[in-house]
């Protein structure tokens, strides 16, 4: 089965004061088509890093890409004509969710007014040329876009659709606004949807409401999702399957099943009974996350390893296929239920 | 101290700041050695009208006068007056200012809003404009110049210390300190003034930029010292009349405002980038 | 409505900077070391005729009622005579206002329409020569003589290449009067020739006053600009593929124009302090040339007049300002 979205070797460094940080160390992923994918792990493990490597919207002046593939479709994004990429896969085949609702819309302009400028260059019902500030909008399109966005926001459950484009952003809770977010990603009628950590910035209350429409829609229109997050629980609820990282590099991916009822990687196996226990005993990993401008050789995970050797020091493992769909980096996988002892 | 050494050497680093401070080392070093290296010290006074309007030579390196006298020498005495007035105007308005700044920032209620509302009425007029006026009636002299610019210099500093004093009131540390008893004078004197210094040096080299050229004009527009006082200014007026021949006459005296007032500005903002936020630390906080 | 509310609360403001203004003018005017009435009285009046001169204009009274006087004749639009040409200095700096508006609404058009897309275009472009030079030229702009610049305008151009005038407004006749606004006027009655005559004769004058307010406004939008770039809406638009020139010039210079509105009250500011020496150098038959011939004539009424005028119009202009920032943020009409 040809994967929607394979990552390949990705590597990315970052300038920073003390010379580079190498934030991505030969990433790989897949997403599969209408396969809703979590990435998880810590702050600074690299995820927002990868997701906007993908879309390619890095900082210019910061980032620099080293190395790797990123295929969609079969095709390399990194090495195709930044402009094609720019009109033809950005904001159509592949839409963004961003992390903070209250700051991602410009405060300046009504909500209807964003949406539309979206629809008149991505709108999947056609194309203006020239794609420059004053490209022509037909008015057939035009109204048959607004119906289309009317119809979406009401599946994102926006109460008074037709109001709700007049009003600015300010206007709007949180809640709300991520809904508008979800609706302009959907709109594009894209393959795949990259959400960065779309709840963190919510209240915890309407968190798991948000993650529920999303998943029920994008389930309902066959639209895969590729959704960084450090929230377990969440990953736990929404997605097929999870991939771990740390430190730039990925450790496991597997289906959810699988992955928090049979971790093999040790970190994994560390990070999951980290979560609380019903006493609220506290289990953490001991040691601190690696400095990414000297990070440790080999598998960066090895200094706080317990099944830690040599080869873990020296040469970061390859990607060993478990069972189907479950693939895990590390010399010495674990193969025993979650729980049963690191 | 550190913090001192902190501010160098980051300002080092920065190529405007450095080509500021330069600027304005020219400056200062024309003023101080005026008698030594001008060509012609006693031109300042003595005419020699059988030399005027001679253009640019070996003796006379920028040319002579309408009076005669070399326009080199008396650009460099002429550096004197220029400095002279920016330190004293900027350095009363700080007196001026600072003060008014920090009683309005630590107080509330009527007294503040009355020091800040009279703030205002001098800043609602461009200086130049309130300057002519007073300068004007005053009689045109140096030290009526320098009272001039003082006068109306004066709302930038107590508007920039009010601010931060205000900002600064919120911190949590100066609460805390407040409640620990610390009568209200330690702690401006050993809080709040650290956290203010900043602003108040870049305020204050850029002030001098503002001041030279509003000084210039006040020069140029007959207000400033009278002659033979070679005030740059008033030397780009009595020019006029001999263009476009004596070209060298008015261009000179211009030049030199420009390369001042333009090393005040690069290294008032060299210091603003260094400064602010880096410095904005008093040892009460770290410690 | 909302926006009568915050004008009244603006204008509330208004009064008492003003009245401020007022006392300091007032203070200033009569802390003349010359006796002003002997002045007005000429060298030859003796000490009796003086004394009854300061009588009648009322000078032996004391100084607050003085200023009660003051402000009572500034109510009716009375500023006192000019103690040179004997007219109403009302009725002088209001002959003379339509040429200093021109001149200073041109320069501030220059400045805004090239200063602006020149701010947003060298943030674009950042630390490329293209800005590198511009900082160059936005750091003279502002250590810059005013007056030292119209003067080697008018040595370059029209002394020695004599593409332009070298002073006044207008040789022979001025076009029907319509505004005063020569360039107005003259396009309204479809009189192109003055037209053209009218705006060489701006044209130094212009360049002149343009110079530190376009050197202010680059700096400001390309600061403003460069902020904006890093907002997160921004970095949306470009992870969904929005084309580039429609997220720079409709959203990033939206969002940076409004902190540039609140720097027009800065740039009038700069426009009219160096509008006064600007039109010395130029004869520019404005208010400021007034004030400066007032000046060298020791017309103190005069200088004083024009003070006050030069301060109410900042006041007045500032005051719109304000009100402008509320209506381009919208954020603020709501608050």
């Amino acid at each position: 089965m040809a994967e929607l979205l394979a990552v390949r070797g990705l590597r990315v460094d970052f300038a920073t004061d003390r010379g580079p940080a190498q934030v991505l160390d030969g990433i790989n992923l897949d997403v599969a088509a209408g396969e809703v994918v979590g990435l998880v792990g810590e702050s600074g493990c690299g995820k927002t890093t990868l997701a906007r490597a993908i879309l390619g919207v890095l900082p210019e002046s910061a980032a620099r890409i080293r190395g790797g593939e990123v295929r969609f479709r079969g095709v390399d994004l990194l090495r195709q004509d930044p402009a094609a990429v720019n009109e033809q896969v950005r904001g159509r085949a592949i839409t963004f969710i961003p992390q903070d609702p209250f700051t991602s819309f410009s405060p300046l302009f009504q909500v209807g007014t964003q949406i539309m400028d979206l629809m008149k260059w991505k709108s999947p019902r056609g194309r203006v040329r020239p794609a420059a500030l004053f490209g022509r909008y037909p008015r057939a399109r035009r109204r048959a876009d607004r119906e289309a966005v009317l119809d979406t926001l009401r599946a994102v459950q926006i109460p008074e659709p037709t109001r709700a484009l007049r009003r600015l952003p300010h206007e709007f809770s949180g809640g709300q606004r991520q809904r508008l977010m979800i609706a302009m990603a959907l709109l594009p009628e894209p393959d795949l949807i990259i959400a960065d950590e779309p709840t963190t910035a919510l209240d915890v209350t309407i968190q798991a409401q948000i993650l529920r429409l999303l998943r029920a829609l994008v389930k309902e229109r066959g639209v895969s999702v590729l959704f960084t997050t450090h929230d377990l629980g969440t990953a736990h609820e929404l997605c097929d399957r999870v991939v771990v990282m740390y430190a730039g590099q990925e450790m496991e991916a597997a289906p959810t099943d699988a992955f928090f009822g049979r971790p093999a990687h040790p970190y994994t196996r560390r990070l999951l009974a980290s979560v609380p226990g019903p006493e609220g005993e506290i289990r953490d990993i001991p040691g601190e996350v690696p400095s990414l401008v000297a990070p440790p050789a080999g598998c960066r995970f090895h200094p706080r390893c317990d099944h830690a050797t040599a080869e873990c020091r020296v040469e970061r493992p390859g990607p060993r296929d478990l069972a189907d769909g479950h693939s895990v980096r590390c010399h010495h996988p674990v193969d025993a239920p979650a729980g049963a002892g690191t | 101290m550190r913090a001192v050494w902190f501010v160098v050497a980051r300002l080092a680093r920065d190529r405007s700041a450095l080509i500021g401070l330069v600027l304005i080392a020219l400056l200062v070093a024309a003023a101080l050695l005026a008698p030594v290296l001008s060509t012609h010290p006693d031109d300042v006074f003595e005419l020699h009208p059988s030399e005027r309007l001679r253009a640019p030579s070996g003796t006379h390196w920028l040319g002579t006068d309408r009076m005669g006298a070399d326009v080199y020498s008396r650009l460099l005495f002429g550096a004197r007056i220029t400095i002279l007035i920016g330190l004293i105007a900027v350095g009363a308005s700080l007196l001026i200012g600072v003060p008014i700044g920090l009683v309005a920032g630590y107080y509330h209620g009527w007294p503040s809003d009355l020091l800040m509302r009279a703030s205002d009425v001098f800043l609602a007029v461009p200086q130049v404009v309130l300057a002519i006026a007073i300068a004007q009636t005053l009689g045109p002299s140096l030290p009526n110049v320098i009272l001039a610019l003082s006068v109306t210099y004066w709302p930038w500093f107590a508007r920039v210390v009010y601010a931060e004093t205000r900002a600064l009131q919120k911190e949590p540390f100066v609460e805390s300190t407040a409640a620990l008893g610390a009568s209200p004078w330690r702690l401006t004197v050993l809080h709040v003034l650290p956290n203010i210094a900043s602003p108040i040096i870049v305020r204050s080299s850029i002030g001098m930029g503002f001041t030279i050229l509003t000084a210039a004009a006040l020069g140029f527009l007959g207000l400033g010292p009278p002659p033979p006082t070679p005030e740059w200014g008033r030397t780009i007026a009595e020019s006029r009349e001999f263009l476009p021949g004596a070209w060298w006459y008015a261009a000179a005296p211009g030049v030199a405002i420009f390369l001042t007032v333009m090393g005040f500005n690069l290294l008032g903002d060299g210091l603003r980038d260094v400064l602010d936020p880096r410095l904005r630390r008093s040892p009460a906080r770290d410690g | 409505m909302r926006l009568l509310a915050l004008a009244l609360h603006r204008l509330v403001w208004f009064v008492p900077t003003l009245l401020g203004l007022l006392v300091v003018t007032f203070v200033i005017s009569r802390v003349v070391p010359a006796d002003p009435v002997a002045l007005v009285a000429g060298e030859t009046a003796t000490p009796a005729q003086v004394e009854a001169l300061r009588h009648d204009l009322g000078f032996d009274r004391p100084l607050p009622v003085q200023f009660v006087g003051y402000l009572a004749r500034l109510a009716r639009g009375d500023m006192g005579v000019s103690l040179f040409t004997r007219r109403p200095i009302l009725d002088d700096l209001a002959h003379r206002l339509p040429a200093t508006i021109e001149l200073t609404v041109v320069a501030m058009l220059v400045s805004v329409l090239i200063g602006i897309p020149l701010g947003v275009v060298s943030a674009l472009w950042r630390n490329s020569p293209f800005d590198h030079a511009l900082r160059i030229l936005t750091v003279s702009g502002l250590a810059i003589a005013g007056f030292w610049l119209g003067i080697m305008l008018q040595l370059l151009f029209s002394m020695r290449l004599g593409w332009t005038p070298l002073n006044g407004r207008l040789p022979g006749y001025p076009p029907t009067h319509l505004t005063g606004l020569y360039l107005i006027d003259a396009a309204v009655t479809w009189d192109w020739a003055t037209f053209g005559v009218a705006l060489r004769h701006l044209a130094l004058p212009a360049a002149t006053l343009a110079f530190p307010a376009l050197a202010t406004l680059v700096r400001f939008t390309r600061a403003g600009v460069l902020d904006v770039m890093q907002s997160n809406f921004v970095l949306y638009e470009r992870a969904m593929g929005l084309p580039r020139p429609l997220i720079v010039w409709k959203y990033i210079l939206r969002s940076a124009l409004t902190s540039t509105v609140t720097q027009i009250g800065l740039l009038f500011g700069i426009l009219l302090a160096g509008a006064v020496v600007t039109e010395a150098v130029f004869d520019w038959p404005g208010i400021g040339t007034y004030a400066v011939s007032s000046i060298v004539l020791s017309d103190y009424n005069a200088v004083m007049g024009f003070t006050v005028w030069a301060g109410v119009i900042f006041i007045v202009v500032n005051l719109l300002v304000d009100l402008a920032h509320t209506l381009v943020d919208p954020r603020e009409r709501a608050s």
